[in-house]
């Protein structure tokens, strides 16, 4: 068939791991996978972390990150095996007729060398065309991919334009050597919401014009049902379905697809309002020591006791430094901060063992949340002697209580962290906040690490937890979806200011401001054609204003 | 168990023999350390093993008496520095603001001297006895110790669970020892096999230049000073503790970075 551009046939990859305090071992990461792609379609790659995606769409070019070896089946681009291919074929090969596009732009680009030379380097190197043509065809891509000034943006270093912006340089970098396959690794995930329609969109629409091929590799459906034409569904290094986009987000044949799809469809009622505040902010206004401007300036949000409050907002915004002004970290400028009934002293150090005790925190990165050199039995066991004295036996006990209160049976007590998964780090932290016996309990992104199956397992969990303890949580986010799936009262931040403030389901009506109006139409949603909508909707309404 | 390699097992082995003989000095040195046995710089013999050194004492005797000076000084001073240093850099890491600019900067003034001469300049003026060159040695390789300790320590203090410590309300003590201690440690250990090799060498500079342990107490560097003139009549007196100091240098280096090794989490570059 000459249409095939790349043929992936029952590939086995394996690799060689180092776990912590044990010899190392080989690990198989991929498991005899077979795919193929047509030119000018996109297939989309969806799994889990550990599923081996971008596993995968590295190995389509016959590449694998330090370690890993590619040890079985093969990989056909343009009908030859590239695994046959010597070094210098896949040299030739690689930045011309198969380019990349990795997660995070920042950390892909030269600093040091203006945004042109490094958009044009791959194109020069493989002789595919001349400087001046190169540049040329570079501007043209800035333009199609909806970038400002294409004319001169490519003078800039990477350092001067915004990081959705770097994205889609990248992604002009891939297409500037007039590729036949380009591999997209989680172009958006590392963007706020709003910036991530945009760059999406972009990347759809040059898709289309250039009429190149591509593999998406994403961990969120919602996102890959925008752009791809199939999709196939990885886990643990083998596919667990494949099909077209359509029937993938409709009617998924298996299982573990099904969970991928209803995955965020927690159902929450919110509770009534008119319970004490456990938590008042009043006029809190907070800035960096040394920076001449605000982080926060006059924010005021109330906390009723055993609810949830969801902070909203992209980087940037000052959700953070809010957990951080009540944690005491950084002291407020202006504004009181009331905690159950009792008036909280701005700084960390004027503050009552009970005040510390009484709010506790949960992070975005369990790992380093925790002491890698502590047992999960000294983790959680710790605030237990602090708080109340336990010792010995006693705390032993509570502590395995606590254990089975985050559904983690035993076996796990004297375990270190390097030996849990991601969303079992996340919820020893969790006992480790029970465990102070908190009425309070401040939520930074805390599920914004793990995998969306997981999430939605933590979740659950901070639900039933709060059902059970009556304790509160401050939840900051900036997923819409997981603001429905738990909150009771929603504060969208932006630019350091509340700029809606109320009940969810008064928050998520209508009549919206322009921020939260942008913030909710940006949420991608399971269906295909939403992000055309998305986008007429935007430009109707910049046209309207 | 994994096996052990080969630089490791000959690192054990030498610095395992040079710590028994320093150990147990008293009981397995044929002769006392001053005793005058022979004829000047007799040559090898049953008698002698390694002959006898400038004024007729027995060399393998005085290089066991020799040893145990060396290696006491050495260890105590590089356990004054560690303790001190380690210490003053994790404070200096927590407590940041003006606490951590002062000791940084009191370091910097010390570091700007070079430590020998320092060494020197103090000494000429105290009176030289061991617990005076303990200290001095102790003090001035401190503040090595301080750089690295606090370098570390800052690394683990931006760690959200040493956040989280103070947020529980812990005192500065426990999160030096029980939140960052465990996680500073293995550079810690690696780099006191490296201090504890240059102490030797101070120590044995020091004697060399008549400042160091006084005559009639043996150390390898003033049994090299004592016996320095015989290399021009092709006696090798001095190249016996010369040799002793190489050794041990290169036998303790082996051992701290097979320990290095085996604790870093670091995996694929270094191996092992």
């Amino acid at each position: 068939m000459a249409d095939r551009l790349l043929e992936i046939e029952n590939l086995r990859i394996e690799a060689t791991a180092y776990p912590p305090g044990e010899p190392p071992r080989e690990v198989v990461l991929v498991k005899g996978v077979s795919l193929t792609l047509e030119r000018g379609k996109v297939l989309g790659l969806i799994g889990e972390s550990g599923a081996g995606k971008s596993t995968i769409g590295l190995a389509s070019m016959a590449y694998g990150r330090s370690g890993v070896r590619l040890t079985g089946g093969a990989v056909r681009l343009n009908g030859r095996d590239l695994m046959k291919e010597p070094a210098s074929g896949l040299r030739a090969l690689r930045g011309k007729e198969a380019t990349y596009v990795a997660q995070s732009a920042a950390a892909a680009f030269n600093p040091a060398k203006r945004l042109m030379e490094q958009v044009v380097e791959a194109a020069l190197a493989h002789g595919v065309a001349s400087r001046k043509e190169a540049e040329a065809r570079a501007v043209r891509l800035f333009g199609k991919l909806g970038l400002p000034e294409p004319e001169t943006i490519g003078r800039r270093y990477p350092h001067q334009v915004s990081g959705g912006q770097l994205q889609r340089v990248m992604t002009a970098m891939a297409l500037c050597p007039e590729p036949d396959l380009v591999i997209f690794d989680e172009p958006t995930t590392a963007l706020d919401v709003t910036t991530q329609i945009e760059v999406l969109a972009a990347i759809k629409e040059a898709i289309r014009d250039t009429g190149v091929a591509a593999l998406y590799i994403t961990h969120d459906l919602a996102v890959v049902a925008q752009v791809a034409d199939h999709i196939l569904v990885l886990r643990g290094g083998e596919a667990v379905e494949y099909g077209e986009t359509q029937q993938i987000i409709t009617a998924p044949r298996e299982e573990y697809t099904r969970a991928l799809v209803s995955v965020r469809s927690i159902e929450h009622e919110e509770k009534p309002e008119g319970a004490e505040p456990v938590l008042s902010v009043r006029g809190v206004t907070a800035r960096y020591r040394g920076t001449g401007f605000d982080v926060l300036s006059d924010v005021s949000v109330d906390l009723p006791a055993g609810q949830t409050l969801a902070v909203v907002g992209e980087s940037g915004s000052g959700k953070s430094t809010l957990a951080r002004v009540i944690t005491g970290l950084l002291p407020a400028r202006e504004g009181e901060i009331d905690f159950a009934g009792r008036r909280l002293s701005p700084a960390l150090a004027g503050r009552s063992r009970d005040d510390l005790r009484e709010i506790q925190m949960i992070y975005q990165m369990a790992d380093t949340a925790m002491n890698p050199r502590q047992t999960v039995g000294t983790i959680i066991g710790r605030p237990l002697s602090f708080y109340f004295g336990l010792r010995g036996e006693a705390r032993r006990r509570r502590v395995q209580e606590l254990l089975d209160q985050i559904e983690m049976g035993s076996g796990f007590i004297d375990r270190y962290p390097a030996e849990l998964s991601g969303g079992q780090k996340q919820r020893v932290c969790i006992a480790r906040a029970l465990a102070a016996k908190p009425r309070l309990i401040i939520c930074d992104e805390v599920t914004s690490a793990l995998d969306p199956l997981v999430a939605d397992g933590v979740l659950k969990l901070l639900l039933r937890l709060q059902a059970e303890e009556g304790v509160a949580y401050l939840f900051i986010t900036h997923d819409i979806a997981t603001v429905r799936a738990i909150a009771d009262r929603i504060a969208v931040m932006y630019r350091g200011r509340v700029q809606r403030y109320g009940p969810k389901s008064a928050v998520l009506s209508p009549p919206f401001d322009d921020y939260t109006d942008l913030l909710l139409a940006s949420v991608p949603e399971m269906r295909r054609g939403w992000l055309e909508e998305a986008l007429e909707r935007r430009r109707m309404e910049s046209a309207g204003n | 168990m994994r096996r052990l390699p080969p630089a490791a097992l000959i690192g054990l082995v030498f610095t395992g023999l040079y710590f028994f003989g320093a150990i147990f000095a008293g009981l397995i040195a044929p002769y006392g350390m001053a005793e005058v046995v022979g004829d000047r710089w007799e040559p090898w013999s049953a008698a002698h093993p390694l002959g006898t050194d400038s004024i007729g004492r027995d060399l393998l005797s005085r290089m066991i008496w020799g040893g145990q000076t060396t290696i006491f000084v050495a260890t105590a001073a590089t356990l004054l520095s560690f303790t001190l240093g380690s210490v003053l850099g994790f404070v200096a890491a927590v407590r940041g603001g003006f606490v951590d600019q002062l000791l940084s900067r009191f370091v910097d003034l010390i570091m700007s001297i070079p430590s020998l001469i320092f060494a020197l300049a103090v000494l000429s003026v105290t009176p030289v006895t061991v617990p005076v060159l303990i200290l001095v040695m102790g003090l001035l390789d401190s503040t090595r110790v301080f750089r690295l300790a606090r370098a570390v320590a800052v690394d683990v203090t931006v760690m959200d669970f040493v956040e989280a410590a103070k947020l529980r309300g812990e005192r500065t003590g426990w999160i030096i020892f029980r939140e960052i201690l465990p996680n500073a440690l293995s550079p810690l250990i690696a780099e006191m096999g490296l201090r504890f090799i240059f102490m030797v060498l101070f120590i044995s500079t020091l004697s060399f230049l008549g400042l160091g342990v006084q005559p009639p107490l043996a150390d390898w560097g003033g049994i090299v000073k004592e016996n320095r003139e015989g290399i021009v009549w092709g006696v090798p007196a001095a190249l016996v503790p010369a040799f002793a100091i190489a050794t041990l240098a290169i036998s303790v280096n082996l051992v701290a970075d097979w320990i290095l090794n085996r604790t870093s989490s670091l995996k694929g570059g270094r191996g092992g």
